[in-house]
């Protein structure tokens, strides 16, 4: 069966040693929920996972290629989503998701996943007029448009994605996200015990980072 | 609409909305190039000897003043990381910021260079090369100057070190192009000096975006 394997990852930083002997596998169809105190290195993994820094020892591998090199045409996409918001306050809402749409090659359903993060009426209107909240919902708008068409499932790499979201949106994202899976998608996202835990429980595999802090 | 595109419309919208660096750009120039002139004095001889090279230095002065911002916005809110992660290269993104610079900078500097030229009591002889020399040197100061943006992204007092990085990268530009507009007030042959501003260009465009691109993805890590 495909799976992501994560094999013995370390990560150092500045002399400091963030984790060690991190081994866990994801397969299609399942989320991972990552959880961990603060500093025990989530945000670090979920960005070693992206391609946006090596691991000092460890692989990544899906179906013995190396998950990081862009190169490789036959790996899962990823669709990270970080603590900030890539919003640029001087276009309107639309503009801003249909940019990522064109970039991301998405299909259509930009007015359908504003509506869905309940930002639709608000559309037009610069995203600066937007509270932190609203932001965070047109970043996650991005996991409602209609994904590329591939034969190889996507990994959303979400890092502490509810910060700053109502119950509602939560609620949404974890809709999204249990769809997303179905669609033999795969998930990681890092937590620190919010009401997504409890909406993801029965679909969602669990690792946490604590044990592993120095 | 491809993606060089979807990122040049983007840049080029947002930065010339509101008081932006396209603004300062502009009232830059015409405040550097009259302070230059109160400086000099009313000797119309001299300010015509100078013109030229007045009208460079002020021209990489402004390229200068407007990079610092280039990719901090980008960087600080995920977008760089974003573009990393698309399924274009991040060559073509800096090939794009390189672009959105010269249409919101260099274009401004070209349109004002005759006009700073009048100032500076120079003959209308020399607009056509000082516009030509202009329209092949400054895409070489955005693509020069995108790289030092790049390579001091992230770093403290990225404002003091990135112009003591390109400032040296621009000398053949500023001495070709000043040479430029000499040789076409003396009545001299500008075609050549021309021609090295193309090689400079050519040679720019071929390495600079690369250099940018691994500059970025350093970055990010």
């Amino acid at each position: 069966m495909q799976s992501l394997k994560i094999k013995n990852l370390e990560c150092n930083r500045n002399g400091r040693t963030i984790f060690t002997g991190v081994s866990f596998d994801v397969t299609p169809g399942r989320i991972l929920l990552l959880s961990g105190k603060n500093g025990s290195g989530k945000t670090s993994l979920l960005r070693i996972l992206a391609g946006f820094m090596p691991p000092t020892t460890g692989s990544v591998v899906w179906e013995d290629k190396k998950f990081t090199d862009k190169r490789q045409r036959e790996l899962p996409s990823v669709l990270y989503i970080g603590h900030s918001n890539p919003v640029k306050l001087g276009l309107t809402v639309k503009e801003n998701l249909i940019f990522w749409a064109k970039i991301f090659g998405h299909g259509t359903g930009v007015d359908a996943a504003l509506d869905q993060f309940g930002i639709s009426n608000h559309s037009e209107v610069p995203a600066s007029y937007l509270s932190e909240g609203q932001r965070r919902r047109l970043t996650l708008a991005r996991l409602a448009l209609d994904q590329p068409i591939s034969a190889l499932p996507s990994l959303w790499l979400l890092d502490e994605p509810t910060w700053g979201l109502d119950p509602e949106a939560v609620k949404t994202l974890s809709n999204l996200t249990i769809d997303h899976v179905k669609n033999q998608g795969m998930a990681i996202i890092s937590t620190h015990g919010s009401i997504l835990d409890k909406y993801l429980a029965s679909s969602s595999d669990r690792y946490s980072l604590t044990e592993n802090i120095f | 609409m491809n993606y060089l595109g979807l990122v040049i419309i983007k840049d080029v919208k947002l930065a010339l909305q509101g008081v932006s660096d396209t603004g300062m750009t502009f009232v830059f120039l015409l405040l550097a190039c009259t302070l230059f002139q109160f400086s000099i004095g009313p000797d119309q001889a001299l300010l015509m000897k100078v013109g030229g090279g007045v009208i460079w230095v002020v021209a990489l002065l402004a390229t200068i003043l407007s990079l610092e911002r280039l990719f901090i916005t980008d960087f600080e809110d995920g977008t760089l990381e974003q573009y990393f992660l698309s399924p274009v290269s991040l060559v073509f993104f800096a090939i794009a910021k390189a672009i959105s610079h010269w249409l919101t900078t260099g274009l401004l500097v070209i349109i004002s260079a005759p006009l700073i030229a009048v100032l500076y009591n120079l003959p209308s002889e020399i607009f056509l090369p000082l516009v030509l020399s202009m329209f092949i040197g400054t895409p070489i100061l955005s693509l020069i100057g995108t790289l030092g943006a790049a390579l001091t992204l992230g770093a403290s007092r990225s404002g003091v070190l990135m112009p003591l990085i390109i400032l040296p990268l621009y000398v053949p530009v500023l001495i070709f192009g000043s040479l430029v507009i000499y040789n076409a007030m003396y009545g001299h042959s500008y075609n050549s000096l021309l021609m090295v501003l193309i090689g400079l260009l050519l040679i720019t465009s071929a390495l600079a975006p690369w250099a940018t691109a691994y500059a970025l993805r350093q970055a990010i890590e």
